[in-house]
């Protein structure tokens, strides 16, 4: 599983980041966590702000901090 | 980095159907005026109705926006209808009493006229 968490970097995205870190470890799940602060590369997935989170291509959050249950919960699925 | 890198609190997603008449395209004018302005931030209703994930979450997370439809055809409410994102506030412009035509040539009070009431709406 590919997750991605969009944003350059603000207070927000570093929350969100673990976040999903946390929710990767306590479920287990085999995950790679990556932080995307390219702008043109965020631009890419059409979001309306950040920060965002994508799983496997799939934007399942955006402009918001997720919990680490709303991440857990798109995890096991 | 700064603390407000990310999206802003209270940032006013807004659609307009950007339609091919004066009144689509009046519709597109004020969403550009109004983002100018610090309003809100127009999005692209295009890549909403074309199903695009980005725009589609962005849309369902935004927790204030305005859609703006020319006329009463409504074809920015049916997209998000179809895409099952919740019209939060909306707005019909041949309801303000402005004729639709082919006139591209856009009348300054006219914009003005749409702009207050998207502000009206969003209150």
């Amino acid at each position: 599983m590919e997750i991605k968490v969009l944003g350059p970097g603000c207070p927000k995205c570093k929350q969100t980041e673990q976040n999903v870190k946390d929710a990767v470890a306590e479920t287990g799940v085999d995950a790679t966590v990556e932080k995307v602060t390219d702008i043109m590369e965020i631009a890419g997935y059409g979001v309306f702000g950040t920060p965002s989170v994508v799983i496997d291509g799939e934007v399942k959050s955006v402009g918001k901090i997720p919990t680490k249950e709303d991440v857990k919960s798109w995890l096991n699925k | 980095m700064a603390e407000e890198c990310c999206t802003p609190g209270g940032n006013i997603m807004i659609l307009a159907c950007s339609g091919g008449s004066n009144v689509g395209q009046l519709s597109n004018q004020a969403a550009i005026e109004l983002t100018q302005e610090g309003f809100g931030k127009m999005f692209c209703l295009a890549g909403i109705g074309g199903h695009l994930g980005g725009f589609v979450q962005s849309a369902k997370d935004i927790p204030s926006m305005v859609a703006i439809d020319g006329c009463e055809v409504g074809c920015a409410k049916a997209i998000l209808e179809h895409a099952e994102i919740p019209t939060k506030n909306y707005l019909v412009l041949t309801a303000l009493g402005i004729e639709k035509n082919k006139d591209f040539n856009l009348k300054a009070e006219d914009i003005q006229k749409v702009k207050a009431a998207i502000r009206s709406v969003c209150e």
